[in-house]
């Protein structure tokens, strides 16, 4: 009986356990409806949004970007649809790889492939690198049929920026390009990493970013845990940005900038009535459809490397020596502070002050304020401002706009100097001393000016009114008027239609119509300091020679603009700018007849500008890199009315094209 | 006459209280693989119904055994298994790679699988020849400890952890049913305290230590191993009370949920058929499990006792382990769902289980009155 009572125990013993067993596992099972149901119910909203925020991927759409209109309505910058491809770094595999099938498939030249080689080894993986814009449908499409190859790889239709006249507006409108790290630590918004969005990086297209860029439209899609996109689930259409309207005149644009030919320099005309500005051209310059498209190493680096800094807005940011442009100013500094215009000087060739001689260029002999200006002599200036003392001229500069920052939506611009005793005092801790005054008074020694300033000093003395510069149609400074006698404005003009159209420096550069007269003044600013004795004639490196300025206004009898030209070591006012300024105004009143002047000298030159950059660039590769560049592909027809200088002489012609007007907009 | 039914008496002795609702549950099972697979019944659920009707026709095999021919058979069946372990450790040397399984054709047959109802048989068998007095003997641990942890350490060596574990949880769930000494589990306990952070840092794998820690901190690694259970817990909480329809899980269907047909076919579920789909699964393991249980209870006889219960205990341990970590309660151990995951080895163990089960159960009916 021991055994079986031990079994009965061992029984029990078992169904106390089964028992056990079965409550753990109901227990469990209970666990188990408890936690799903906490899921499921209390924490559904939730895991609901985590399964929605896996499910939708939103990616933005890039919003097309605002036109930039000159003052006759005609794009300055437009866009043009295209396929583009572009790459995330972030997402990429293997560079070596998928550079290979795209330069396959694209029929990339090896340059082409180097210099994506290379962009994709420095992105840092948070903006997406372009790889080609402007494509056609078909390589779009081969494109994307290799896609599962390429992680990584994105292609799209987008925009991209289009300047018609490429180099002219470079430096005026700025380039746009995708954000970079310091923009994006800026305004940390997704849509400046959304692949194929650019934003302004200079220039208007930078100082209008928010006007001109517009609302992204959206597109929702589901997604695969891998990124593979499965449907569009609902897309909103992006709202294109707004169009800033300048007062620039593009066909004028874009013939001051090829006028000006090669050499590097720069020409702004004003409308002297108004202050707006009409052209501000500044050469060499870059194409911006280069950099719209994300340009290339080679291309910047050669850009980089050129001695004639064709990064440089040289309108704005380019600083010179005034020389005898300042004489006119001077005059009139003079003419307020009481002077008789008849009052002569006798020129010897040089004054004397103390022990020292200041050298005039020639031997005038005696001088009256008219024949000092049209003749450019020195000796009055010096007589006069040591006479009277400089800070008269100092202050009639500034009334002028010399040595001011204007009120213009710019990136960047230098406003020089208008020197005299406190400047100096803060700047050197030194004495004003007369040699001082002598020196700027022909504008040299510490007198600085940019070609803008240069053309608002002009515009002042031609339309007798304060007029500061205006950038964008219908904004900015009105003209206001100054406490200056106008008869003196009036003896100051004559003076500088003298040196133009009478015995004076730039008689070589009347205006090619008998009823039309331009006035002017030119410069010669040099480049070695005075002391160092070296003239920057012929004979020294381009880099030495002496800047040549010219500034104008026409027609002499009813002044409507007025302007600067400056050509950098361009030997001398009357050679190398007045030219440029003849032309530009001939333009002005007879399109026609100032494209007959440029094409004649195109024909020597080769080209226009863009051409010629172009053929330039071709070279440098294939110098530098070993590269062939393919030509770039003619602009295509849009319809649109064109602001290059031919538009105009068309325009004028009786068979101009009646619907140009009618533009799709983009 | 059962419930009023008129069945062939071969039929009418099954028990369908419990083979009515596990037959739901696997058609169940193929409707959500169905869905798993984007909607086509080819993929899985086709395969898991034949597996379903092959394992059942061998559960039926089964349930027929005379109890002398199991019982003798144990330790060579158990010799056997341990021997095909070798094999495919072996295989696995020459190979040169990890292999767990032999290929053999319609099946691809893991010896640990069958290793899990084995050791059960063959604890059962031991504690039945045992003498009954022997139970409180130290003895009685060693040879079911040595049983145990041979094939325990090959399962690990794979390594297959969770496979091991469930070896051990079935082999220790009979020694705890034949009446071991309570003393011996809480020392086994608390060895197992002691043991535990030990194998953590010198056993375990690489990837099995980044299991465990984050099981324990999930969002440590989101995008890791964490995302296993992260995605499943979203697919399972986004379902809600009653899913959002079938064929319509986005967490499944997008391959957000891993491993949505197998390992995670319970999220896949609970995302398309919500909390009323998880507690219709919930109850018919209840009802499967309580009747396994039932006939431990009725079982004539010691060994038909213990192996009942072991059967059930190896049932119920898959269930526990899967659906803990699905909800995030225990670290991702690769173990399926019972009856719903897709997968040949799992649904034979599963079917072996239940075969023994029936087993015991008809043999309680020919004992006719059990047997003290």
């Amino acid at each position: 009986m021991e055994k079986a009572v031990s079994s009965n125990a061992l029984k029990q013993t078992f169904d106390r356990r089964t028992f056990v067993i079965g409550a753990a596992q109901a227990g469990v099972g209970l666990l188990l409806a408890a936690r799903m149901g906490y899921i499921a119910v209390a924490e559904n909203e939730k895991y609901r949004m985590e399964a929605e925020s896996n499910r939708v991927n939103l990616s933005l759409i890039p919003p097309r970007r605002g036109w930039i209109l000159d003052r006759e309505g005609s794009p300055l910058a437009s866009n043009r649809a295209d396929f583009r491809v572009d790459i995330i770094p972030e997402r990429l595999e293997d560079i070596d790889g998928t550079v290979r099938i795209l330069g396959d498939v694209l029929a990339f030249t090896p340059a082409e492939r180097q210099d994506l080689h290379d962009r994709l080894e420095e992105a840092r993986g948070f903006s997406a690198v372009p790889v080609a814009s402007g494509l056609d449908y078909d390589s779009f499409a081969a494109v994307s049929v290799r896609l599962p190859e390429l992680p990584g790889v994105i292609p799209q239709r987008g925009y991209s920026r289009y300047y018609p006249t490429g180099p002219a507006v470079g430096h005026l409108l700025g380039y746009v390009g995708a954000a970079n790290r310091e923009e994006f630590d800026l305004e940390p918004v997704p849509l400046l990493l959304t692949p194929g969005f650019k934003l302004g990086k200079d220039g208007v297209e930078k100082q209008f970013e928010q006007v001109l860029r517009g609302q992204p439209g959206a597109r929702r899609v589901e997604v695969t845990a891998r990124g593979r996109i499965v449907r569009d689930l609902e897309t909103r259409e992006d709202i294109q940005g707004n169009p800033v309207q300048l007062t620039i005149d593009g066909p004028l644009q874009d013939y001051a900038a090829r006028r000006l030919g090669l050499e590097s320099g720069s020409a702004v005309v004003i409308d002297c009535e108004t202050g707006d500005l009409l052209c501000a051209a500044s050469m060499p310059s870059f194409d911006p459809n280069s950099f719209s498209e994300g340009i290339g190493r080679v291309e910047y680096q050669m850009l980089r490397e050129d001695e004639r800094v064709p990064l440089r807005n040289k309108v704005l940011s380019g600083l010179y020596p005034p020389g005898s442009t300042l004489k006119p100013m001077a005059g009139m500094a003079l003419l307020e502070a009481g002077i008789d215009p008849q009052e002569t000087v006798n020129c010897p060739g040089g004054y004397r002050l103390g022990n020292r001689v200041f050298r005039c260029l020639g031997r005038h002999g005696p001088m009256t304020m008219h024949t000092a200006i049209a003749r450019s002599c020195n000796t009055y200036f010096y007589a006069m401002a040591h006479r009277h003392g400089y800070e008269i001229i100092a202050a009639m500069g500034r009334s002028l706009g010399l040595g001011e920052r204007y009120e213009l939506p710019v990136a960047s611009q230098s406003y020089g100097t208008v020197p005299d005793a406190a400047w100096k005092m803060r700047r050197f801790e030194q004495q004003w001393t007369h040699s001082d005054s002598l020196n700027a008074v022909i504008g040299q020694g510490y007198m600085i000016a940019s070609p803008l300033q240069l053309a608002v000093m002009s515009a002042c003395l031609a339309s007798g009114k304060h007029i500061r510069p205006r950038l964008v149609l219908g904004e900015g400074p009105e003209p206001g008027r100054f406490s200056f006698d106008p008869a003196h404005f009036e003896t100051i003009r004559l003076a500088m239609s003298e040196v133009v159209n009478g015995a004076g420096t730039a008689g070589r550069s009347r205006l090619p119509f008998p009823d039309i007269l331009m006035g002017g003044k030119t410069g010669t600013a040099q480049v070695r300091g005075l002391g160092s004795g070296g003239r920057g004639g012929m004979g020294v490196p381009w880099r030495f020679r002496d800047h040549g300025l010219f500034v104008f206004f026409a027609p002499v009898d009813r002044p409507k603009y007025a302007g600067a030209v400056v050509i950098e070591h361009g030997l001398g006012g009357s050679v190398a700018a007045a030219p440029v300024a003849r032309d530009v105004l001939t333009y002005l009143f007879d399109p026609q007849k100032g494209l007959d002047v440029l094409h004649a000298l195109e024909a020597g030159w080769g080209g226009t500008a863009q051409e010629r950059l172009a053929k330039t660039y071709a070279q440098y590769a294939s110098a530098a890199a070993g590269i062939q560049i393919a030509p770039t592909p003619r602009p295509p027809n849009t319809g649109l009315r064109p602001v290059d200088a031919e538009a105009r002489a068309a325009a004028s012609a009786p068979e101009a094209d009646p619907a140009a007007g009618e533009a799709l907009a983009t | 006459m059962r419930r009023g039914l008129t069945l062939p008496a071969p039929l009418a002795e099954l028990p369908w209280i419990m083979l009515g609702p596990l037959t739901l549950l696997v058609l169940f099972g193929a409707a959500v693989l169905q869905s798993a697979a984007g909607g086509d019944f080819s993929t899985y659920a086709a395969s898991h119904l034949i597996r379903f009707g092959v394992f059942l026709a061998m559960a039926l095999v089964i349930s027929r055994m005379p109890r002398k021919l199991v019982m003798d058979g144990a330790f060579l069946a158990y010799g056997g298994v341990l021997l095909l372990l070798v094999a495919v450790e072996v295989m696995g040397q020459v190979g040169g790679g990890s292999q767990r399984w032999l290929e053999l054709g319609f099946l691809r047959l893991q010896p640990s699988e069958l290793m899990k109802p084995t050791i059960v048989l063959v604890l059962a068998s031991y504690f039945h020849t045992m003498p009954i007095g022997m139970i409180a003997h130290s003895r009685a641990l060693v040879v079911p400890l040595g049983l145990m942890l041979v094939p325990m350490a090959m399962v690990l060596l794979q390594p297959d952890l969770g496979t091991a574990l469930a070896i051990g949880f079935g082999g220790a769930v009979v020694l705890f049913l034949a009446g071991i000494p309570l003393r011996w589990f809480a020392g086994g306990a608390i060895a197992a305290a002691i043991a535990a952070p030990l194998a953590y840092f010198f056993a375990l794998q690489d990837y099995q230590q980044r299991r465990v820690t984050t099981f324990l901190d999930p969002e440590s690694d989101p995008l890791g191993s964490g995302y296993h259970i992260t995605q499943s817990k979203i697919a399972i909480g986004s379902g809600g009370i009653s899913g959002k329809g079938f064929g319509e899980g986005s967490q499944s269907h997008l391959d957000y949920l891993p491993e949505p047909h197998t390992d995670f076919v319970f999220a896949t579920m609970a995302e398309e058929w919500g909390l009323l789909g998880g507690l219709f699964v919930l109850l018919v393991f209840g009802i499967v499990l309580r009747w396994g249980l039932t006939v431990a209870r009725n079982a004539p006889d010691r060994f038909s006792r213990l192996l009942a219960g072991g059967m059930t205990a190896t049932i119920f341990f898959y269930v526990a382990v899967n659906l803990m970590m699905v909800m995030g309660l225990a670290p991702v151990v690769g173990i399926p769902l019972p009856f719903m995951s897709h997968g040949g080895s799992s649904m034979m163990t599963n079917m072996i289980c239940i075969g023994t089960l029936m087993m015991v159960e008809r043999w309680t009916r020919a004992a006719g009155t059990p047997d003290y």
